[in-house]
């Protein structure tokens, strides 16, 4: 009960933070990367000792190759950024990194994408957003189709709806400041993060929920509030334990898992704390508030 | 009670059975691996390029040229052309698919070539954009100029070009081109086998050039300039050059290759180091090792002989879910073993779900045997409901992804439903299974979880 009883607390933290990471969004911005814009990811390894990233940089000042970013990667690579790369330019690029043979390198990764490619990507994750939402709220509306006393079922599927948003928006809000701190860039993998974030933290709501409806069915509790309560009661172990072991995966995909998936496996990291903390928080002290605002009309 | 333990018993061998093939058709865990069964080798998990390292070309094509209902036509043309030169040149289980526009994909017909195993993208380039260019050139009129430059040196070349101009006869009216010897001097040398617009063409050339000499072409370049001795009239025509026997049969290969119905060009390369692509690997290997460990003892800790249930149930789960990947076969990506990965913590969600369940009924005072029953049965409608949205997304993801979206999206829903099944079918058998050891303390004191006694 004491979740119920503190349930303004709760729901403006939650509200907090959701304002919070919209302002982070529009303050730091998302940097998008390649994969959406076009351009080019260079990344090489010297066999012996990298040159001084100065005397690269100096180097391809000289070139037509518009602006190429260099960062250091590892003890002995660069990862260069530049527009995308024919063939020549490609050679080219490699040839000056090699610092024209002198610095003998491998090249561990090259990735060009011209611009029609990204933005074909773009209208590809907009549709898909499109339709994973949509999908999910038709499901919402119909697993609670059948509870309507005291509260509508399209009002359990609103308040899903409502903390689904909390849960997207809060990752993305801490993905726009690692972007701004540590370079992240929002990649098709960030698209998939947020999908499939809107499929996992979904799946807790309905757990919650599906304990009300059970309790509603089976007369428990004097008033709404109690059942919520009860419900609340019987049921934050199982849901923090379920997330717990997603969250158990992913924290180790994220320390010891592949170096391209890392952002990601952090995404989804955060979208199941806040997916948990928003079922048990947020969703059900919403429903209570709604019931309170309706019986007092 | 018999009957249920002769199931948990098959359960355990098949569980056993697939776990014995997942470890026979791996080679790094066999040390005689080239003597094995067949069955065995023939299965190894199919990596993604950004695990074993290759390329991955995306094209346009250019069908402006192309009548609006015969675009298909051609990029299946387009298609055909580019694997055979694809597989001339000895690239393993290389990948050529159309991808046709459309609302989603938009208004670009693409062809997406993936290379596993070949990382220098120059070489790549080239062998798909070669297209042989074949032709044939009588000599010129005896009174058309001559092209003569004089270089600085004072030295008089006489350009060879203009000597020769152009036929209609080109690769194009080609049928068959085959490498063959001569018989006294053991030359290589490639005889063509023109089609019937070619083989009247040929006819009508050589007719009006006996006594004169044709000139081959290819890519440009003059490779045999043979003299005219009479018609031809049944479309055969040899070229011999001064190639050797690897050259000409690279020759054929790309004659017979054919040309591009339609151009193509470059929109996007990506190559992937093999070592970066191995590092990969063994990342997700441990991480996934180091995952499921964690839960492990989670389970065992939290809810003892129900969770030691449900790590038998997780263990067959991996092994079902690792046999598919090798007999269907999926092809694995970073993104891929991250979403087999996520769905082992999601795996485990529904046991949970049915061991809280089981102990509120233990806890409302029913005999062990009936709660477990209850617990399987209540749980069921919350493990249905939320597994239901995951799989949603992962559908959507895997109709519009790229590849690297789809290995992520096939894992995840593969592992979603399959953990559906081992969830229920598994631990409860094994549950229900082991009932039989009574009511005592100890029981229930065992089939209860957390900190209750």
């Amino acid at each position: 009960m004491f979740i119920i009883k503190n349930k303004k607390i709760f729901i403006s933290i939650s509200i907090v933070l959701v304002l919070l990471s919209i302002a982070s969004l529009f303050i730091f911005g998302l940097r998008v990367g390649i994969d959406f814009n076009g351009g080019a990811l260079t990344e090489v390894v010297y066999k012996d000792s990298r040159p001084l990233q100065s005397d690269l940089d100096n180097a391809f000042k000289s070139l037509d190759l518009g602006s190429v970013l260099i960062q250091p990667t590892g003890d002995l690579g660069y990862i260069v950024k530049s527009l995308d790369l024919n063939e020549e330019q490609h050679s080219l690029l490699l040839k000056t990194l090699s610092q024209d043979g002198k610095s003998p390198l491998e090249e561990k990764n090259f990735n060009s994408i011209g611009p029609s490619v990204g933005k074909e990507l773009t209208r590809k994750a907009i549709i898909a957003i499109v339709l994973v939402s949509l999908g999910i709220i038709l499901f919402i509306a119909f697993a609670f189709r059948k509870v309507s006393r005291p509260i509508s079922s399209w009002k359990y599927g609103l308040m899903a709806v409502i903390s689904l948003l909390h849960d997207v928006i809060i990752p993305i809000g801490l993905f726009t400041i690692l972007s701004y701190f540590y370079g992240a860039e929002a990649d098709t993998l960030f698209v998939v993060a947020a999908l499939t974030i809107l499929g996992l933290s979904v799946s807790d709501t309905i757990v919650i929920f599906d304990r009300i409806r059970e309790n509603l069915r089976n007369k428990t509790g004097t008033s709404f509030s109690e059942t919520v309560g009860k419900s609340l009661d019987q049921s934050y172990m199982r849901s923090i334990f379920t997330s717990l072991t997603v969250i158990i995966v992913l924290l180790s995909l994220f320390f010891f898992g592949p170096e391209s998936i890392k952002y990601f496996a952090l995404m989804l990291t955060a979208g199941m704390f806040f997916g948990t903390y928003s079922s048990i928080f947020l969703a059900s002290p919403l429903l209570v508030l709604v019931e309170e605002w309706q019986s007092k009309k | 009670m018999i009957k249920k333990l002769i199931s948990i018993i098959i359960i355990l061998i098949l569980g056993g059975a697939v776990a014995f093939f997942v470890f026979k058709s791996e080679p790094k865990l066999n040390s005689n691996f080239e003597n094995e069964n067949s069955f065995f080798k023939n299965s190894p998990f199919r990596l993604g390029l950004d695990l074993s390292g290759g390329s991955h070309l995306i094209y346009k094509a250019d069908v402006s040229g192309v009548k609006a209902g015969e675009v298909s036509v051609s990029m299946d043309a387009l298609r055909d052309v580019i694997e055979r030169r694809v597989n001339l040149f000895g690239v393993s289980e290389p990948i050529v698919q159309v991808q046709n526009s459309g609302f989603i994909s938009g208004q670009e017909e693409k062809l997406i070539v993936d290379l596993p195993g070949v990382t220098d993208v120059e070489k790549a380039t080239a062998m798909i954009g070669q297209t042989p260019l074949l032709e044939f050139k009588i000599e010129a009129p005896a009174d058309a100029a001559q092209k003569a430059t004089v270089d600085k040196d004072g030295k008089v070349t006489l350009d060879a070009g203009p000597q020769f101009v152009s036929t209609e006869l080109t690769g194009r009216y080609l049928k068959k081109a085959t490498l063959e010897f001569d018989q006294t001097t053991r030359e290589p040398k490639v005889s063509l086998q023109f089609d019937d617009i070619g083989t009247k063409l040929f006819a009508e050339i050589t007719k009006n050039n006996v006594g004169k000499m044709v000139a081959i072409y290819l890519d440009g370049a003059p490779i045999s300039t043979p003299v005219v001795r009479e018609e031809i009239p049944n479309g055969q025509a040899v070229i011999s050059g001064n190639f050797t026997p690897t050259e000409g049969k690279q020759l054929v290969g790309r004659l017979n290759s054919g040309a591009l119905p339609v151009p193509i060009s470059l929109l996007s390369r990506q190559t992937i180091g093999a070592t970066l692509g191995g590092d990969a690997v063994d990342a997700g290997v441990k991480a996934a090792i180091i995952g499921f460990l964690v839960i492990a003892l989670f389970l065992i800790l939290w809810y003892r002989l129900a969770g030691f249930i449900a790590v038998l149930a997780l263990c067959i789960y991996i092994t079902i879910m690792l046999t598919l990947f090798k007999l269907l076969p999926v092809t694995l990506t970073a993104a891929g073993i991250a979403g087999f990965i996520i769905s082992i913590g999601i795996a485990v969600d529904a046991n949970i779900l049915i061991f809280e369940r089981l102990k509120e009924e233990l806890h409302s005072g029913r005999a062990i045997s009936d709660a477990v029953d209850a617990g399987f049965h209540r749980a069921w409608s919350s493990i249905r409901d939320s597994n239901f949205s995951t799989i949603i997304s992962a559908i959507i993801l895997f109709w519009f992804g790229t590849s690297l979206i789809k290995g992520f999206a096939l894992t995840l829903g593969m592992g979603v439903l399959v953990s559906m099944f081992s969830a229920i079918m598994i631990s409860r058998i094994f549950l229900s299974g082991l009932v039989f050891i009574g009511e005592g303390k100890v029981a229930r004191f065992l089939f209860s979880s957390g900190f209750s006694k």
